[in-house]
């Protein structure tokens, strides 16, 4: 298992819990090693911030926007996803657009 | 900055000489690697140098295609590129990735290490993709780093200095549009030598990916990259595609439409290359003198071979559309909207492209499933993958819908033919769906999938990569006919010609061919099938849509005639119950040679090739049987 950042006491938010157009900042990732590192190497890093996006009917697979990709994830995948609660990102859809630009700056 | 030169592991720094400027060089031709992400526009610049002096292969003892073709530059020599698979890092996790890190690091042995390495980025995602570059560039082979796409960067306001880039790198770069062709002759400059290169410079090579992204998110900034805005209209787009109603509608009408323009655009053109083989044919009647030959000739090859390149638009129109679906990345939201269903059938969206191309071609799609990682999931897409309704049946459907369904509308839109076609292709869907739960259910078990699939931005295809795939479809298709059946057709028509009697053929029911058909009568009589459709049977064993050679064959057809006729015959000889039954039978065996090649060789060992031609077999004698005793 690959452990980025400690902290387990509390339960922490997943990836699964965000609806379209809301965002988190990953915190860590709960796979087994190779597994993280294909994330990783998507742009699913630590830290980063990351806004859900459109799905499949049903809410699953959903559509993630990261690091200026867009990564469809099932939701038993984004379950393992830890996030913590970015504030400074409005629920709003437009308003998490121009945060994708302005991050990258 | 600080920590690059502490790092243990820096590489060699790049040496920018290129190799072909030297004299020991001029004998061998020198070879160069295309490298990059998936997703990175790698093929459509591969496409923009070679042109139509391409090949694909195989890599030697592996199942990974292998793309090369030659890029002439302006002095005239010419460069060998190998278009290699696509590659996230240089870890690599499936056999394609071990392949293209494998040839990069010159362990092939049948592949030279290339000479220079040409890597294809993203710039409209170059954060993420320039983590590559170092690695890359550690090899110490020359490299150009292209940064495609420089259309979409503009135009969505992103801007970089690729001049500081690439002194940050220690290597050239070139800003690129593969597919408007900006910027190409950079690319041919670097293969000729003639391209300024920086002072090199030593990467760290770095195994942490965050430290990777790190290091690669600093030398953007220093490069002043400025990343795009979102493309505004992929999301407009993808809020119709993806929309929780309008998504899945989209989606069938995809569907239905190709299916019915397959059956009604095609016609004419269908028609035209019908005319040209009777008159053709009737032209190489007149002008030769009668003999043996002439008859093998006009019977055997002509309207054996002819009725089946009959076939080549409608192949062509399926391949188009294929082509533009994915070209336009479409297909990648088909397959998130289809992964849901994979998913309840225990495999994953991954397995739906490998699955989609089988409608074009099982042998392609069996060896695209080498993208997926879990080999039991791997193995079970493998099996399903002939269920999907391939090209080569479509001539069989074709004929025998066009000879047994009337040409009427239902429900005032739909095709009756139309939609009996779509419904063979959700017959094989369905069985297929059947059998893949009930492999993963069982004997291909399987744990935690987990399924990642990036969402490209839409583009429009361009003319030159759907092109190209065309003219490879034909070739292949018309090679086929070339080869496997015209050997059949061939062998066919001296079976139905001997033994003779006194100089002269005997009827064809009194013939080898006949003999054989008679012999096995006994076992199809319960679908409904006589003789002369056993001998179809026992033909298309090499390929499906040689049974249209051979009826055409059997029924001694006039060169000259047309497919009415083979209609016609057809229904003398079946009623619509054993009709349904033919296209039954065929959208179920496995009656390919080439799949079963494709088959034993992916899965290593002939237990699978075998256990699955005989449930394939089994399941069309069943369904076929239900269908001659269900419809009358």
């Amino acid at each position: 298992m690959l452990q980025l950042s400690g902290n387990n006491d509390r339960p922490e938010a997943t990836l699964a819990e965000l609806r379209k157009g809301d965002a988190g900042v990953l915190d860590r990732i709960d796979l087994p090693a190779e597994e993280a590192r294909r994330l990783m190497e998507l742009g699913f890093l630590p830290g980063a911030r990351i806004i859900a996006g459109l799905s499949a009917p049903g809410g699953d697979p959903r559509v993630f926007q990261v690091d200026g990709s867009e990564i469809a994830l099932r939701r038993e995948t984004a379950l393992r996803l830890k996030i913590r609660p970015d504030r400074k990102v409005a629920k709003l859809h437009k308003t998490s657009r121009l945060e994708t630009a302005s991050r990258t700056r | 900055m600080s920590d690059c030169g502490n790092c243990r592991n820096c590489g060699p720094a790049p040496a920018i000489e290129f190799p072909s400027s030297g004299p020991g060089n001029a004998v061998r031709q020198v070879s160069v690697a295309l490298v990059g992400p998936p997703n990175s526009g790698k093929t459509t610049l591969f496409n923009r140098l070679t042109g139509l002096r391409q090949k694909v292969a195989n890599f030697p003892g592996v199942t990974v295609e292998q793309h090369t073709g030659e890029a002439e530059l302006p002095d005239g020599r010419s460069i060998r590129i190998i278009d290699l698979p696509g590659i996230y890092s240089m870890a690599p996790r499936s056999e394609d990735e071990q392949v293209a890190h494998d040839v990069l690091t010159g362990k092939r042995a049948d592949t030279p290490k290339p000479q220079a390495i040409l890597l294809v980025l993203d710039s409209t995602n170059l954060g993420r993709h320039l983590m590559l570059a170092a690695p890359i560039l550690a090899l110490g082979v020359p490299t150009l780093i292209i940064l495609n796409m420089a259309d979409d960067l503009h135009g969505r306001g992103g801007h970089l200095d690729a001049a500081e880039l690439s002194a940050q790198l220690g290597a050239p770069v070139a800003l690129i549009s593969a597919r408007q062709g900006d910027g190409i002759g950079q690319v041919f400059d670097f293969l000729a030598g003639a391209m300024p290169a920086p002072a090199p410079r030593e990467l760290p090579v770095l195994h942490d990916v965050p430290k990777c992204r790190e290091w690669a998110g600093r030398v953007g900034n220093e490069a002043k990259y400025h990343a795009p805005l979102p493309p505004v209209w992929t999301r407009r787009l993808d809020s119709v595609f993806l929309h929780p109603i309008a998504g899945p509608l989209v989606f069938l009408a995809v569907v239905v439409g190709v299916f019915q323009t397959i059956f009604t655009a095609a016609v004419p053109l269908m028609d035209g290359v019908h005319w040209l083989f009777d008159v053709s044919g009737a032209w190489l009647a007149s002008a030769l003198p009668p003999s043996i030959f002439r008859s093998l000739l006009i019977e055997g090859v002509w309207s054996g071979v002819g009725s089946v390149i009959v076939f080549l638009p409608q192949v062509l129109l399926l391949f188009l559309f294929l082509g533009i679906l994915e070209d336009s990345g479409y297909l990648a939201r088909a397959a998130l909207i289809a992964d849901r269903t994979m998913a309840r059938v225990g495999l994953q969206g991954k397995s739906f492209i490998p699955l989609l191309s089988a409608y074009a071609c099982a042998v392609p799609a069996i060896l695209a499933t080498r993208t997926i990682e879990n080999k039991r999931d791997r193995t079970a897409t493998i099996l399903i993958a002939p269920f999907m309704t391939c090209s080569a049946r479509l001539p069989v459907y074709t004929l025998i819908i066009a000879a047994f369904i009337p040409n009427q509308m239902l429900f005032g839109f739909l095709n009756a033919r139309a939609a009996s076609l779509l419904a063979l292709y959700a017959l094989g869907f369905l069985v297929a769906v059947a059998t893949a739960r009930a492999l993963k259910s069982s004997i291909l078990k399987s744990g935690h999938t987990s399924f990642l699939l990036e969402m490209p931005s839409y583009r429009w295809p361009t003319l030159q990569s759907i092109g190209l795939r065309l003219y490879d479809r034909s070739k292949i298709f018309l090679r086929r006919a070339g080869t496997v059946i015209l050997l059949v057709t061939v062998v066919l028509w001296i079976a139905a010609h001997l033994p003779t009697h006194n100089g002269h053929a005997p009827p064809i029911g009194e013939s080898f061919a006949g003999m054989v058909g008679h012999a096995i009568e006994p076992a199809i009589k319960p679908l409904g099938f006589n003789w002369k459709i056993g001998i179809g049977l026992i033909t298309s064993l090499a390929a499906r849509e040689t049974i249209i050679g051979t009826m055409g064959a059997i029924y001694g057809m006039d060169p000259a005639s047309r497919s009415q006729d083979l209609q016609h015959a057809l229904r003398q000889d079946l009623t619509l119950g054993g009709a349904i039954a033919v296209l039954v039978f065929f959208a179920f065996t496995m009656q390919c040679v080439s799949t079963i090649a494709v088959v034993r060789r992916e899965t290593g060992g002939w237990k699978w090739p075998i256990a699955q031609f005989a449930y394939m077999g089994v399941l069309a004698y069943a369904g076929a049987f239900l269908a001659a005793h269900l419809i009358r």
